[in-house]
């Protein structure tokens, strides 16, 4: 209190009253902890929790563009589930997310390993890799697609004109290879972040550790599984649950490269749940469709959470 | 048989940093030495190189009479205990001792009588269960001992195992390897910047600086015998005082004189000493041959000056004072009673008395 009093000295006495008693309110540690905390609370009211609450509500009422509708219960869900194309959504979600995640950890495991050795401009090529990442979805979606164009594809040229392929590849145009081609870019855009976050995890394992092994008779295989694998997994664990996060809810990766054709079959929940609720304007069918993911999800953070905690036990 | 040559030994980094330079090591079989110098001196480098985790440059290792330069670290046959201990954070105590054997196929009831064996001799039998971060500094240690030792390797290298220990700690566990050296007789390289673990563990010490060795010997000669100003000053705590002198002769006998010193050159030296006459050396004795002067002193190897400042250690006391121009210590015995400021004549052992080439540093 003496600091703020001599502060505030030069100021005039009704306004030294004023700092005094603000300084007084937030030494108490209660209303300091609520003051700081309230921004961050408001922000997730607003933007989180209100949307998620609304979503809830809209899912089960029979609203849509310019009617507000009314209570239905559960019926959008039921109908949603024996939706056909709901289904096939529902599937492809699962398929990209699985095949997706595991390209993305694989290739991100093999990248981070390679980064982590020493070799010229190491900085500038880590630095690059980033790439992909950075650049906005939307368009590098767009490059791929141009890229896959049934009829000006550079890919579909290149094959052919080297002679590996007589007919042209449907790449987008065939509901197998489409979905196929969307895993590729979703690996594309997401292995640069499993590789540098694998990176960085592989940077807090000491050298010793791999020099005692090498000491111990462990090949570089063995040091891999022994040291490395066990050592890396709870930042293996964060990644790839984030991943199954972003790659399950993923929109604009598909909503641009296919728009969940050709006939439906690249629809993922998101894209589905979105060419119902908002370009078909039926807002509480699109709501119900959108919260089936959640359980899922759900489920993959509250299965992390248990496995994290296991192993800070040991 | 293991005795481990080093013939030649040259380790340049790709920087161009000539971290060590020609080095030249016999270690005889069941030998215990230490590689001691100040960071940065090459002794790790060394070590590492014996390991097999840094590349030579140039010269030979041989374990026994096999050369090991191309041999990857697990087929050269040692065992290393790393400054931080190294240990699989993952892997429980007997895991982690038991990892060596298993990477080499070892049968699993050998590799139990192996490491329970270890664990007896080291006291951490008890601990076998638990992973690495529920032990204190000093058990990760001995799990880090023992993991080397279940292996019955030819060589032991240690890097420093001991300075990530507590003082106390450190002068315990500076026994027990001592005693396991003794037990196991395998020949042990040992890396240490504490000149006291080098004189009190080595069976030979080789004093190192910048990439250079400076000496090779058993502990007590090291002390006796420096063979320059830089061993000198690094074995023995306190330090060696140095002074430089100039060299007269008068009349036959030689003098050393320094601002407001003067000394007689003892006999025994004086016939080297001789050859540097009108020039300026180094003289260098140790804090435990000066004392404050009796009557039974003589004048010739006594000086006064005015005490600086005392530090009372309980079994000794070390009297700080100028001389010469240079400060000095003296170690006298804690019944002697001189305080701060207190003028003071002080004697110096003329049988102890060295004097070094102020270029070379070499011992005259």
């Amino acid at each position: 209190m003496v600091g703020a009093g001599s502060a505030a000295g030069a100021a005039l006495p009704g306004e030294r009253v004023r700092i005094s008693r603000l300084t007084r309110m937030l030494e108490s540690e209660k209303l300091l902890a609520a003051a700081l905390l309230a921004p961050g609370v408001v922000i997730l009211v607003l933007f989180i929790a209100y949307p998620f609450v609304m979503a809830i509500w809209f899912s089960l009422t029979s609203i849509r563009v310019g009617d507000a509708g009314e209570f239905v219960g559960l019926a959008n869900f039921t109908k949603a589930w024996s939706d056909t194309i709901f289904q096939v959504a529902f599937k492809n979600t699962v398929f990209y997310t699985f095949w997706a995640t595991i390209f993305k950890f694989a290739l991100g495991m093999w990248l981070a390993l390679l980064l982590n050795r020493h070799f010229r401009f190491k900085r500038l090529i880590r630095a690059s890799m980033l790439l992909p990442f950075i650049i906005p979805t939307v368009l590098s979606a767009f490059a791929w697609r141009w890229m896959f164009d049934p009829t000006f594809s550079v890919m579909n040229w290149l094959l052919f004109h080297s002679g590996v392929i007589t007919d042209r590849l449907p790449f987008l145009s065939d509901g197998d290879w489409a979905m196929w081609c969307a895993v590729l870019v979703n690996t594309w855009r997401g292995m640069p972040f499993f590789a540098i976050t694998l990176l960085a995890g592989l940077q807090t394992i000491s050298p010793d550790l791999h020099e005692a092994a090498a000491l111990d008779g462990a090949n570089a295989w063995h040091r891999f599984w022994h040291v490395t694998w066990p050592l890396l997994m709870p930042v293996t664990l964060v990644v790839v649950v984030f991943s199954v996060i972003q790659t399950f809810s993923d929109f604009q990766l598909i909503y641009v490269l296919t728009g969940g054709g050709p006939a439906n079959s690249t629809h993922l929940i998101a894209t589905y749940a979105y060419q119902i609720g908002v370009a078909s304007g039926l807002l509480g069918e699109g709501a119900a469709l959108s919260l089936f993911m959640f359980p899922v999800l759900f489920a993959v953070v509250w299965v992390q959470l248990r496995f994290m905690k296991r192993m800070e036990g040991h | 048989m293991a005795n481990v040559t080093i013939r030649n030994l040259n380790k340049k980094y790709d920087g161009g940093f000539h971290a060590v330079k020609d080095v030249n090591l016999e270690i005889r079989d069941k030998e215990f030495v230490v590689l001691v110098g100040p960071s940065g001196c090459g002794k790790t480098t060394t070590l590492r190189m014996v390991a097999g985790l840094e590349e030579i440059t140039s010269g030979e290792i041989l374990i026994g009479t096999r050369v090991i330069n191309d041999l990857p670290p697990m087929d050269r046959d040692i065992a290393m205990v790393f400054q931080n201990y190294a240990l699989y954070p993952h892997k429980s105590v007997y895991q982690n001792m038991a990892f060596g054997l298993q990477m080499r196929k070892y049968p699993k009831d050998e590799i139990e009588k192996r490491v329970r064996e270890a664990a007896d001799i080291l006291g951490i039998g008890p601990l076998l269960e638990r992973k690495p971060r529920q032990l204190s500094g000093g058990q990760r240690q001995r799990v880090a001992v023992g993991r080397a030792i279940v292996r019955h390797p030819q060589v032991f290298l240690f890097d420093e195992p001991l300075s990530n220990l507590d003082a106390m700690l450190r002068v315990q566990m500076r026994v027990e390897l001592k005693r396991l050296h003794e037990r196991l007789e395998t020949t042990a390289i040992y890396v240490t910047h504490d000149q006291v673990e080098a004189m009190t563990l080595g069976d030979r010490v080789v004093v190192m600086k910048d990439g250079w060795v400076q000496q090779v010997g058993e502990p007590l000669e090291l002390y006796g015998k420096p063979a320059n100003k830089f061993v000198a000053g690094f074995i023995g705590s306190p330090a060696m005082n140095f002074v430089g002198v100039a060299i007269t002769d008068l009349g036959g006998v030689l003098w050393a004189d320094a601002e407001g010193l003067r000394l007689k050159v003892p006999p025994q030296m004086a016939e080297r000493v001789r050859a540097h006459a009108g020039k300026r050396i180094t003289l260098g004795v140790r804090p435990e041959a000066l004392h404050p002067a009796t009557g039974s002193d003589h004048a010739d190897y006594s000086f006064d000056t005015a005490v600086d400042v005392v530090e009372p250690l309980g079994n000794e006391i070390l009297v700080n004072f100028r001389a010469g121009g240079a400060p000095m210590v003296a170690r006298v015995d804690p019944a002697v009673r001189v305080k701060a400021h207190q003028a003071i004549r002080v004697a110096l052992d003329p049988e102890r008395v060295y004097f070094f080439d102020e270029k070379s540093g070499a011992a005259i």
